[in-house]
Protein backbone atom coordinates (compact mmCIF):
# COMPACT_ATOMS: atom_id res chain seq x y z
CA UNK A 1 0.00 0.00 0.00
CA UNK A 2 2.12 2.19 0.75
CA UNK A 3 4.71 1.31 -2.63
CA UNK A 4 1.48 2.93 -4.09
CA UNK A 5 1.20 5.98 -2.05
CA UNK A 6 4.96 6.40 -3.39
CA UNK A 7 4.06 6.17 -6.72
CA UNK A 8 0.98 8.43 -7.14
CA UNK A 9 2.92 11.15 -5.26
CA UNK A 10 5.87 11.00 -7.52
CA UNK A 11 3.90 10.62 -10.54
CA UNK A 12 1.07 13.48 -9.33
CA UNK A 13 3.48 16.73 -10.69
CA UNK A 14 3.48 14.75 -13.84
CA UNK A 15 -0.38 14.34 -14.13
CA UNK A 16 -0.75 18.21 -12.92
CA UNK A 17 1.81 20.01 -15.85
CA UNK A 18 3.86 18.59 -19.02
CA UNK A 19 1.34 15.49 -20.28
CA UNK A 20 1.58 14.71 -23.78
CA UNK A 21 -1.47 15.81 -25.58
CA UNK A 22 -2.23 11.92 -26.41
CA UNK A 23 -2.03 11.14 -22.36
CA UNK A 24 -4.15 14.16 -21.82
CA UNK A 25 -6.53 13.11 -24.15
CA UNK A 26 -6.30 9.38 -23.00
CA UNK A 27 -7.19 10.55 -19.45
CA UNK A 28 -10.37 12.80 -20.96
CA UNK A 29 -11.34 10.03 -22.64
CA UNK A 30 -10.71 7.72 -19.77
CA UNK A 31 -13.50 9.91 -17.70
CA UNK A 32 -15.82 10.28 -20.91
CA UNK A 33 -16.17 6.28 -20.91
CA UNK A 34 -17.61 6.10 -17.71
CA UNK A 35 -20.86 6.89 -19.44
CA UNK A 36 -22.10 4.29 -21.62
CA UNK A 37 -25.53 6.04 -21.85
CA UNK A 38 -27.41 8.67 -20.32
CA UNK A 39 -31.09 10.13 -20.98
CA UNK A 40 -30.79 13.95 -19.49
CA UNK A 41 -34.11 16.42 -19.20
CA UNK A 42 -33.34 20.07 -19.53
CA UNK A 43 -34.63 23.25 -21.77
CA UNK A 44 -33.11 24.58 -24.96
CA UNK A 45 -32.90 27.88 -25.48
CA UNK A 46 -32.63 28.97 -29.81
CA UNK A 47 -31.06 32.09 -30.53
CA UNK A 48 -31.19 32.31 -34.35
CA UNK A 49 -31.79 35.42 -36.04
CA UNK A 50 -34.39 34.48 -38.10
CA UNK A 51 -36.60 32.30 -35.89
CA UNK A 52 -38.56 33.60 -32.83
CA UNK A 53 -39.49 30.36 -31.42
CA UNK A 54 -40.57 29.01 -27.55
CA UNK A 55 -38.04 27.65 -24.87
CA UNK A 56 -38.22 23.88 -25.18
CA UNK A 57 -38.06 20.87 -22.74
CA UNK A 58 -35.73 18.19 -24.20
CA UNK A 59 -34.84 15.22 -23.21
CA UNK A 60 -31.31 14.40 -24.82
CA UNK A 61 -30.35 10.54 -25.83
CA UNK A 62 -27.05 9.17 -25.62
CA UNK A 63 -25.65 5.64 -26.04
CA UNK A 64 -21.98 4.65 -27.28
CA UNK A 65 -20.36 5.08 -29.35
CA UNK A 66 -21.98 8.08 -31.14
CA UNK A 67 -25.91 7.72 -31.00
CA UNK A 68 -27.51 11.25 -30.05
CA UNK A 69 -31.23 12.61 -30.06
CA UNK A 70 -32.67 15.58 -28.78
CA UNK A 71 -36.23 15.54 -28.82
CA UNK A 72 -38.79 18.04 -27.60
CA UNK A 73 -41.38 16.92 -25.32
CA UNK A 74 -43.97 19.36 -26.37
CA UNK A 75 -44.04 21.71 -29.76
CA UNK A 76 -41.98 21.85 -32.74
CA UNK A 77 -38.36 19.78 -32.45
CA UNK A 78 -36.24 22.77 -33.81
CA UNK A 79 -32.66 20.97 -33.99
CA UNK A 80 -29.33 22.88 -35.49
CA UNK A 81 -27.49 20.59 -38.04
CA UNK A 82 -24.64 19.18 -36.06
CA UNK A 83 -26.17 19.12 -33.19
CA UNK A 84 -24.42 15.54 -32.91
CA UNK A 85 -21.18 17.65 -31.78
CA UNK A 86 -22.72 18.37 -28.86
CA UNK A 87 -21.42 15.24 -27.44
CA UNK A 88 -17.67 14.73 -27.04
CA UNK A 89 -17.53 11.92 -27.78
CA UNK A 90 -18.40 12.55 -31.23
CA UNK A 91 -15.60 14.68 -31.64
CA UNK A 92 -12.64 12.70 -31.23
CA UNK A 93 -13.98 9.38 -31.75
CA UNK A 94 -10.66 7.54 -32.23
CA UNK A 95 -7.15 8.76 -31.50
CA UNK A 96 -5.26 6.90 -34.11
CA UNK A 97 -8.30 8.68 -36.57
CA UNK A 98 -6.56 12.06 -35.85
CA UNK A 99 -2.91 14.00 -35.87
CA UNK A 100 -2.48 15.64 -32.75
CA UNK A 101 -1.03 19.42 -32.53
CA UNK A 102 -0.10 20.69 -29.15
CA UNK A 103 -0.87 24.57 -28.99
CA UNK A 104 0.44 25.05 -25.58
CA UNK A 105 -2.31 27.29 -23.13
CA UNK A 106 -4.62 29.80 -23.64
CA UNK A 107 -3.61 33.13 -22.40
CA UNK A 108 -6.25 34.13 -19.18
CA UNK A 109 -7.98 30.33 -19.11
CA UNK A 110 -4.69 28.69 -18.78
CA UNK A 111 -6.87 25.92 -20.65
CA UNK A 112 -4.65 23.36 -22.94
CA UNK A 113 -5.52 23.54 -26.17
CA UNK A 114 -5.25 20.60 -28.75
CA UNK A 115 -5.86 20.57 -32.60
CA UNK A 116 -6.99 16.97 -33.75
CA UNK A 117 -6.28 16.68 -37.51
CA UNK A 118 -8.49 13.88 -39.19
CA UNK A 119 -6.66 11.65 -41.29
CA UNK A 120 -9.08 10.85 -43.66
CA UNK A 121 -9.15 13.23 -46.66
CA UNK A 122 -12.87 12.72 -46.99
CA UNK A 123 -13.78 12.94 -43.43
CA UNK A 124 -16.78 15.73 -42.95
CA UNK A 125 -15.05 17.41 -40.04
CA UNK A 126 -11.37 19.44 -41.41
CA UNK A 127 -10.27 20.58 -37.64
CA UNK A 128 -11.32 20.08 -34.39
CA UNK A 129 -10.07 22.22 -31.51
CA UNK A 130 -10.43 21.35 -28.02
CA UNK A 131 -9.86 23.45 -25.06
CA UNK A 132 -8.80 21.23 -21.73
CA UNK A 133 -8.89 21.47 -18.34
CA UNK A 134 -5.84 20.05 -17.71
CA UNK A 135 -6.47 19.44 -13.52
CA UNK A 136 -10.07 17.72 -14.13
CA UNK A 137 -9.23 16.41 -17.64
CA UNK A 138 -12.48 18.06 -19.12
CA UNK A 139 -13.13 19.37 -22.13
CA UNK A 140 -14.38 22.93 -21.65
CA UNK A 141 -14.48 24.20 -25.01
CA UNK A 142 -14.45 23.03 -28.76
CA UNK A 143 -14.38 24.13 -31.90
CA UNK A 144 -15.04 21.76 -34.75
CA UNK A 145 -14.66 23.32 -38.49
CA UNK A 146 -16.55 20.93 -41.06
CA UNK A 147 -15.99 20.78 -45.14
CA UNK A 148 -20.16 21.90 -45.95
CA UNK A 149 -21.78 23.01 -42.65
CA UNK A 150 -19.11 25.90 -41.66
CA UNK A 151 -17.49 25.67 -37.93
CA UNK A 152 -19.28 24.34 -34.82
CA UNK A 153 -18.36 25.83 -31.23
CA UNK A 154 -19.53 23.96 -28.04
CA UNK A 155 -18.65 25.19 -24.80
CA UNK A 156 -19.56 23.32 -21.47
CA UNK A 157 -20.24 24.43 -17.84
CA UNK A 158 -20.15 21.46 -15.09
CA UNK A 159 -21.81 21.02 -11.80
CA UNK A 160 -23.29 17.78 -10.17
CA UNK A 161 -22.19 15.35 -13.12
CA UNK A 162 -18.74 16.74 -13.42
CA UNK A 163 -17.28 12.97 -12.48
CA UNK A 164 -18.95 11.56 -15.41
CA UNK A 165 -17.46 14.68 -17.69
CA UNK A 166 -21.43 15.37 -18.72
CA UNK A 167 -22.27 19.41 -18.78
CA UNK A 168 -25.03 20.99 -17.49
CA UNK A 169 -24.78 23.52 -19.67
CA UNK A 170 -23.75 23.79 -23.00
CA UNK A 171 -23.48 26.69 -25.42
CA UNK A 172 -23.60 25.04 -29.33
CA UNK A 173 -22.69 27.53 -31.71
CA UNK A 174 -23.09 27.59 -35.24
CA UNK A 175 -23.18 28.90 -39.05
CA UNK A 176 -26.82 29.67 -40.23
CA UNK A 177 -27.57 30.01 -43.72
CA UNK A 178 -29.72 32.68 -45.44
CA UNK A 179 -33.61 32.06 -44.97
CA UNK A 180 -36.04 33.70 -47.17
CA UNK A 181 -39.70 32.44 -48.11
CA UNK A 182 -41.09 33.79 -51.42
CA UNK A 183 -44.08 36.58 -50.63
CA UNK A 184 -46.19 34.53 -53.08
CA UNK A 185 -46.04 31.91 -50.54
CA UNK A 186 -46.13 33.74 -47.29
CA UNK A 187 -48.57 36.68 -48.35
CA UNK A 188 -47.27 38.60 -45.90
CA UNK A 189 -48.24 41.39 -43.55
CA UNK A 190 -46.90 44.61 -43.58
CA UNK A 191 -47.15 45.81 -40.13
CA UNK A 192 -44.48 48.04 -40.69
CA UNK A 193 -41.15 46.22 -39.32
CA UNK A 194 -40.36 44.63 -42.81
CA UNK A 195 -38.31 47.57 -44.09
CA UNK A 196 -36.28 46.95 -40.80
CA UNK A 197 -36.33 43.10 -40.69
CA UNK A 198 -34.96 43.12 -44.44
CA UNK A 199 -31.89 45.75 -43.22
CA UNK A 200 -31.71 43.45 -40.64
CA UNK A 201 -31.52 40.44 -42.61
CA UNK A 202 -29.12 41.47 -45.27
CA UNK A 203 -26.73 42.30 -42.76
CA UNK A 204 -26.21 39.19 -40.56
CA UNK A 205 -25.96 36.91 -43.31
CA UNK A 206 -24.15 33.97 -42.33
CA UNK A 207 -24.32 34.70 -38.91
CA UNK A 208 -23.72 32.89 -35.88
CA UNK A 209 -27.22 31.20 -34.06
CA UNK A 210 -26.88 29.55 -30.64
CA UNK A 211 -28.18 26.86 -28.87
CA UNK A 212 -28.95 26.84 -25.44
CA UNK A 213 -29.23 23.69 -23.35
CA UNK A 214 -29.56 23.85 -19.43
CA UNK A 215 -29.81 20.35 -18.38
CA UNK A 216 -31.33 19.39 -14.97
CA UNK A 217 -30.92 15.93 -14.45
CA UNK A 218 -28.90 12.83 -16.17
CA UNK A 219 -29.89 9.04 -15.75
CA UNK A 220 -26.52 7.83 -16.07
CA UNK A 221 -25.35 4.15 -17.47
CA UNK A 222 -29.51 2.68 -16.94
CA UNK A 223 -29.96 1.64 -20.32
CA UNK A 224 -31.65 3.12 -23.26
CA UNK A 225 -32.84 1.59 -25.90
CA UNK A 226 -32.36 1.88 -29.89
CA UNK A 227 -35.62 2.49 -30.61
CA UNK A 228 -34.86 6.30 -29.35
CA UNK A 229 -32.52 7.01 -31.87
CA UNK A 230 -34.73 5.77 -34.72
CA UNK B 1 -87.64 47.05 -38.19
CA UNK B 2 -86.62 43.60 -36.98
CA UNK B 3 -89.45 42.03 -38.65
CA UNK B 4 -87.71 43.77 -42.01
CA UNK B 5 -84.06 42.29 -41.06
CA UNK B 6 -85.92 38.72 -41.06
CA UNK B 7 -87.28 39.38 -44.18
CA UNK B 8 -84.01 40.26 -45.91
CA UNK B 9 -81.93 37.62 -44.12
CA UNK B 10 -84.82 34.90 -45.43
CA UNK B 11 -84.53 36.27 -48.79
CA UNK B 12 -80.88 35.90 -49.01
CA UNK B 13 -81.54 32.25 -47.31
CA UNK B 14 -84.05 31.61 -49.78
CA UNK B 15 -82.07 32.34 -53.02
CA UNK B 16 -79.71 28.68 -54.06
CA UNK B 17 -76.86 30.79 -54.64
CA UNK B 18 -76.33 31.75 -51.44
CA UNK B 19 -75.36 27.91 -50.89
CA UNK B 20 -72.91 27.86 -53.12
CA UNK B 21 -70.32 30.04 -51.47
CA UNK B 22 -70.99 28.11 -48.34
CA UNK B 23 -70.51 24.78 -51.20
CA UNK B 24 -67.43 26.36 -52.04
CA UNK B 25 -66.00 26.97 -49.15
CA UNK B 26 -66.39 23.21 -47.98
CA UNK B 27 -64.92 22.00 -51.32
CA UNK B 28 -61.66 24.17 -50.99
CA UNK B 29 -61.22 23.49 -46.86
CA UNK B 30 -61.81 19.69 -47.63
CA UNK B 31 -59.27 19.78 -50.48
CA UNK B 32 -56.63 21.16 -48.95
CA UNK B 33 -57.22 19.03 -46.04
CA UNK B 34 -56.92 15.83 -47.93
CA UNK B 35 -54.27 17.28 -50.03
CA UNK B 36 -52.57 17.79 -46.63
CA UNK B 37 -52.92 15.04 -45.33
CA UNK B 38 -51.92 12.50 -47.72
CA UNK B 39 -48.89 15.34 -49.10
CA UNK B 40 -48.56 17.72 -46.21
CA UNK B 41 -44.99 16.01 -45.70
CA UNK B 42 -43.45 17.74 -48.90
CA UNK B 43 -45.51 20.23 -48.78
CA UNK B 44 -44.11 21.54 -45.52
CA UNK B 45 -40.72 20.49 -46.89
CA UNK B 46 -40.93 23.29 -49.77
CA UNK B 47 -42.05 25.49 -46.83
CA UNK B 48 -39.04 24.49 -44.76
CA UNK B 49 -36.50 24.53 -47.87
CA UNK B 50 -35.42 28.28 -46.41
CA UNK B 51 -33.87 26.79 -43.00
CA UNK B 52 -33.26 23.52 -44.08
CA UNK B 53 -29.42 24.18 -44.62
CA UNK B 54 -29.65 25.20 -40.71
CA UNK B 55 -32.17 23.01 -39.24
CA UNK B 56 -33.48 19.76 -38.69
CA UNK B 57 -37.74 19.55 -38.30
CA UNK B 58 -39.89 16.76 -38.62
CA UNK B 59 -42.47 18.01 -40.83
CA UNK B 60 -44.92 16.20 -38.82
CA UNK B 61 -44.22 18.33 -35.87
CA UNK B 62 -45.52 21.03 -38.20
CA UNK B 63 -48.44 19.48 -39.76
CA UNK B 64 -51.13 19.66 -37.38
CA UNK B 65 -54.79 21.52 -36.87
CA UNK B 66 -53.25 25.00 -36.34
CA UNK B 67 -51.08 25.10 -39.30
CA UNK B 68 -53.40 23.58 -41.47
CA UNK B 69 -55.95 26.52 -40.57
CA UNK B 70 -53.65 28.96 -40.78
CA UNK B 71 -52.77 27.56 -44.15
CA UNK B 72 -56.58 27.68 -45.03
CA UNK B 73 -56.72 31.54 -44.24
CA UNK B 74 -53.97 32.09 -45.94
CA UNK B 75 -55.56 30.68 -49.33
CA UNK B 76 -59.13 31.27 -48.70
CA UNK B 77 -59.23 35.09 -47.43
CA UNK B 78 -57.85 36.23 -50.79
CA UNK B 79 -60.74 34.97 -52.01
CA UNK B 80 -63.76 34.72 -49.72
CA UNK B 81 -64.43 38.49 -50.75
CA UNK B 82 -65.70 37.29 -54.26
CA UNK B 83 -68.35 35.04 -52.37
CA UNK B 84 -69.13 37.94 -50.16
CA UNK B 85 -69.80 39.97 -53.40
CA UNK B 86 -71.84 37.28 -54.45
CA UNK B 87 -74.96 38.41 -51.74
CA UNK B 88 -73.79 42.01 -50.98
CA UNK B 89 -73.70 43.03 -54.71
CA UNK B 90 -77.21 41.44 -55.42
CA UNK B 91 -78.86 43.14 -51.80
CA UNK B 92 -80.52 46.56 -53.84
CA UNK B 93 -79.69 45.69 -57.99
CA UNK B 94 -81.22 42.00 -57.48
CA UNK B 95 -84.67 44.12 -55.96
CA UNK B 96 -84.21 46.61 -59.11
CA UNK B 97 -83.79 43.98 -61.53
CA UNK B 98 -86.62 41.96 -60.71
CA UNK B 99 -88.96 44.90 -60.45
CA UNK B 100 -89.66 44.22 -56.51
CA UNK B 101 -87.75 47.98 -55.59
CA UNK B 102 -90.35 49.65 -56.05
CA UNK B 103 -92.22 48.13 -53.66
CA UNK B 104 -90.10 47.95 -51.52
CA UNK B 105 -89.29 51.34 -51.28
CA UNK B 106 -93.24 52.12 -51.43
CA UNK B 107 -93.43 50.86 -47.37
CA UNK B 108 -93.57 52.66 -44.68
CA UNK B 109 -90.06 52.75 -44.08
CA UNK B 110 -87.19 55.44 -44.86
CA UNK B 111 -85.09 54.38 -47.46
CA UNK B 112 -81.89 55.26 -45.33
CA UNK B 113 -83.25 52.38 -42.48
CA UNK B 114 -84.43 50.13 -45.76
CA UNK B 115 -80.44 50.33 -46.59
CA UNK B 116 -79.10 49.76 -43.05
CA UNK B 117 -81.48 46.44 -42.93
CA UNK B 118 -80.38 45.49 -46.19
CA UNK B 119 -76.48 46.20 -45.38
CA UNK B 120 -77.55 44.62 -41.66
CA UNK B 121 -78.55 41.35 -43.73
CA UNK B 122 -75.39 40.99 -46.01
CA UNK B 123 -73.32 41.72 -42.71
CA UNK B 124 -75.02 38.74 -41.06
CA UNK B 125 -74.54 35.95 -44.30
CA UNK B 126 -70.89 37.37 -44.02
CA UNK B 127 -70.41 36.40 -40.19
CA UNK B 128 -72.15 33.19 -41.33
CA UNK B 129 -69.74 32.04 -43.74
CA UNK B 130 -66.96 33.15 -41.73
CA UNK B 131 -68.34 31.41 -39.19
CA UNK B 132 -68.66 28.44 -41.30
CA UNK B 133 -65.06 28.58 -42.74
CA UNK B 134 -63.25 28.98 -38.86
CA UNK B 135 -65.85 25.71 -38.26
CA UNK B 136 -63.94 23.29 -40.94
CA UNK B 137 -60.81 25.19 -41.20
CA UNK B 138 -59.69 25.67 -37.22
CA UNK B 139 -62.32 23.19 -35.52
CA UNK B 140 -62.01 20.32 -38.26
CA UNK B 141 -58.65 20.52 -39.01
CA UNK B 142 -57.79 20.27 -35.10
CA UNK B 143 -59.91 17.07 -34.76
CA UNK B 144 -58.32 15.18 -38.04
CA UNK B 145 -54.50 16.67 -37.12
CA UNK B 146 -54.31 17.61 -33.48
CA UNK B 147 -52.62 20.64 -31.97
CA UNK B 148 -49.28 21.41 -31.48
CA UNK B 149 -47.10 24.47 -31.30
CA UNK B 150 -47.42 26.76 -34.64
CA UNK B 151 -44.78 27.54 -37.24
CA UNK B 152 -45.51 30.84 -39.36
CA UNK B 153 -43.37 30.85 -42.20
CA UNK B 154 -43.01 34.54 -42.89
CA UNK B 155 -40.74 36.04 -45.51
CA UNK B 156 -37.81 37.34 -43.67
CA UNK B 157 -38.18 35.10 -40.41
CA UNK B 158 -40.20 32.20 -38.87
CA UNK B 159 -42.45 32.43 -35.84
CA UNK B 160 -43.40 29.21 -33.69
CA UNK B 161 -45.90 29.85 -31.27
CA UNK B 162 -46.45 27.91 -28.29
CA UNK B 163 -49.92 25.59 -28.44
CA UNK B 164 -51.24 27.05 -25.23
CA UNK B 165 -50.91 30.48 -27.15
CA UNK B 166 -52.09 29.85 -30.51
CA UNK B 167 -56.01 29.36 -29.87
CA UNK B 168 -56.82 33.55 -28.99
CA UNK B 169 -55.01 34.16 -31.71
CA UNK B 170 -57.46 32.46 -34.46
CA UNK B 171 -60.52 34.68 -31.94
CA UNK B 172 -58.77 37.83 -33.07
CA UNK B 173 -57.61 36.63 -36.52
CA UNK B 174 -61.28 35.78 -37.69
CA UNK B 175 -62.65 38.85 -35.46
CA UNK B 176 -60.17 40.81 -37.83
CA UNK B 177 -60.94 38.53 -40.97
CA UNK B 178 -65.10 40.05 -40.39
CA UNK B 179 -64.13 43.51 -40.30
CA UNK B 180 -62.43 42.77 -43.47
CA UNK B 181 -65.25 40.91 -45.00
CA UNK B 182 -67.55 43.45 -43.98
CA UNK B 183 -65.76 46.08 -45.67
CA UNK B 184 -65.96 43.93 -48.75
CA UNK B 185 -69.96 43.50 -48.35
CA UNK B 186 -70.08 47.79 -47.81
CA UNK B 187 -68.26 47.65 -51.29
CA UNK B 188 -70.06 45.34 -52.93
CA UNK B 189 -73.15 46.37 -51.42
CA UNK B 190 -72.32 50.28 -52.63
CA UNK B 191 -72.05 49.10 -55.99
CA UNK B 192 -75.37 47.24 -55.92
CA UNK B 193 -76.95 50.43 -55.10
CA UNK B 194 -75.80 51.94 -58.66
CA UNK B 195 -77.03 49.30 -60.81
CA UNK B 196 -79.88 48.18 -61.81
CA UNK B 197 -78.71 44.22 -62.14
CA UNK B 198 -76.47 41.85 -60.27
CA UNK B 199 -73.89 40.71 -62.69
CA UNK B 200 -72.21 44.16 -62.42
CA UNK B 201 -71.75 45.17 -58.29
CA UNK B 202 -70.42 41.16 -58.30
CA UNK B 203 -67.96 41.71 -61.19
CA UNK B 204 -67.29 45.32 -60.58
CA UNK B 205 -66.32 43.82 -56.74
CA UNK B 206 -64.06 40.87 -58.25
CA UNK B 207 -62.26 42.89 -60.12
CA UNK B 208 -61.21 45.50 -57.63
CA UNK B 209 -60.89 43.14 -55.40
CA UNK B 210 -58.28 41.38 -57.89
CA UNK B 211 -56.61 44.67 -59.07
CA UNK B 212 -55.72 45.69 -55.48
CA UNK B 213 -54.42 42.09 -54.97
CA UNK B 214 -52.28 42.45 -57.38
CA UNK B 215 -51.07 45.28 -56.25
CA UNK B 216 -50.66 44.62 -52.98
CA UNK B 217 -48.58 41.32 -53.94
CA UNK B 218 -46.24 43.00 -56.20
CA UNK B 219 -42.94 44.00 -54.94
CA UNK B 220 -42.53 47.23 -56.96
CA UNK B 221 -41.15 49.99 -54.89
CA UNK B 222 -42.92 52.59 -56.06
CA UNK B 223 -46.34 51.25 -55.47
CA UNK B 224 -44.66 50.34 -51.88
CA UNK B 225 -44.21 53.70 -51.36
CA UNK B 226 -47.66 55.63 -52.95
CA UNK B 227 -50.60 53.16 -53.42
CA UNK B 228 -49.90 50.24 -51.42
CA UNK B 229 -50.88 51.85 -48.01
CA UNK B 230 -53.74 52.76 -49.34
CA UNK B 231 -55.58 49.85 -50.21
CA UNK B 232 -57.75 47.45 -48.14
CA UNK B 233 -56.29 44.96 -49.18
CA UNK B 234 -52.90 45.43 -47.97
CA UNK B 235 -55.06 45.99 -44.49
CA UNK B 236 -56.79 43.00 -45.04
CA UNK B 237 -53.97 40.55 -44.50
CA UNK B 238 -54.09 42.65 -40.81
CA UNK B 239 -55.31 39.13 -39.38
CA UNK B 240 -52.09 37.50 -39.75
CA UNK B 241 -50.07 40.68 -37.43
CA UNK B 242 -51.95 38.52 -34.44
CA UNK B 243 -49.47 35.51 -35.56
CA UNK B 244 -46.70 38.22 -36.12
CA UNK B 245 -45.29 37.75 -32.21
CA UNK B 246 -42.50 39.79 -30.13
CA UNK B 247 -39.07 37.82 -29.63
CA UNK B 248 -36.25 38.14 -26.88
CA UNK B 249 -33.04 36.70 -27.83
CA UNK B 250 -34.88 34.35 -30.66
CA UNK B 251 -37.15 33.48 -27.94
CA UNK B 252 -40.94 34.17 -28.42
CA UNK B 253 -42.86 35.91 -25.96
CA UNK B 254 -45.96 34.32 -25.18
CA UNK B 255 -49.44 36.25 -25.47
CA UNK B 256 -47.07 39.34 -27.41
CA UNK B 257 -47.94 40.64 -30.70
CA UNK B 258 -45.14 42.55 -32.60
CA UNK B 259 -47.19 45.64 -33.76
CA UNK B 260 -50.59 45.55 -32.68
CA UNK B 261 -50.86 49.18 -33.56
CA UNK B 262 -49.98 48.85 -36.86
CA UNK B 263 -53.62 46.08 -36.66
CA UNK B 264 -55.23 48.32 -34.98
CA UNK B 265 -54.40 51.03 -37.76
CA UNK B 266 -55.44 48.86 -40.23
CA UNK B 267 -58.91 47.45 -38.61
CA UNK B 268 -59.64 51.42 -38.28
CA UNK B 269 -58.46 52.02 -41.95
CA UNK B 270 -60.71 49.02 -43.25
CA UNK B 271 -63.89 50.47 -40.95
CA UNK B 272 -63.41 53.68 -42.34
CA UNK B 273 -63.79 52.57 -45.87
CA UNK B 274 -66.71 50.31 -44.99
CA UNK B 275 -68.22 53.23 -43.49
CA UNK B 276 -67.36 55.34 -46.30
CA UNK B 277 -69.23 52.75 -48.87
CA UNK B 278 -72.02 52.63 -46.79
CA UNK B 279 -72.07 56.32 -46.57
CA UNK B 280 -71.95 56.92 -50.26
CA UNK B 281 -74.44 54.30 -50.89
CA UNK B 282 -77.35 55.77 -48.62
CA UNK B 283 -76.70 59.42 -50.04
CA UNK B 284 -76.69 57.80 -53.40
CA UNK B 285 -80.22 55.67 -52.29
CA UNK B 286 -82.10 58.38 -50.74
CA UNK B 287 -81.91 60.68 -54.22
CA UNK B 288 -82.08 57.32 -56.37
CA UNK B 289 -84.99 57.63 -59.05
CA UNK B 290 -86.84 54.09 -58.75
CA UNK B 291 -89.64 54.76 -61.51
CA UNK B 292 -87.46 54.47 -64.67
Amino acid sequence: MWKFGIVFILSFPAVVKGQSPEELLRQVRLKLEKVNDYEASGKMKTNVVFIKTPIASVRVYYKKPNKLRINNESGISLIPKGAMNINVNNIFPDNAAFDIIDVGKENGTGLRIIKLLPRNDTAEVVLSTLYIDEQQFLIKKTKTTTKDNGTYELEMFYGKYIAYGLADKIIFSFNTKDYKLPKGVTFDYDDGNTKGKQQEADKVKNRKGKVEITYSSYIINKGVPDSVFR
Amino acid sequence: MLRLLQLEIYKIFKRPRTYISFAVITLIILLIQIGLKFGGKEYVGMIMSGMSGTFEIPPGDILNGYFICFFCLTMLLIHVPILVALIAGDMVSGEANMGTLRILVSKPVSRTRLLLVKFTASVFYTLLLLLWMALLSLIVSMLVFGTNSLFVPRELEANIISESDVLWRYFAAFGFAAVAMIMVAAMAFMFSVFADNSIGPIVGTVCVIIVFTILTQMQIPFYDETIKPYLFTTHMLGWKGFFYVKGIEGTTVDGSVENISSIVKSALILVGYAALFLLIAVWYFRKKNILT
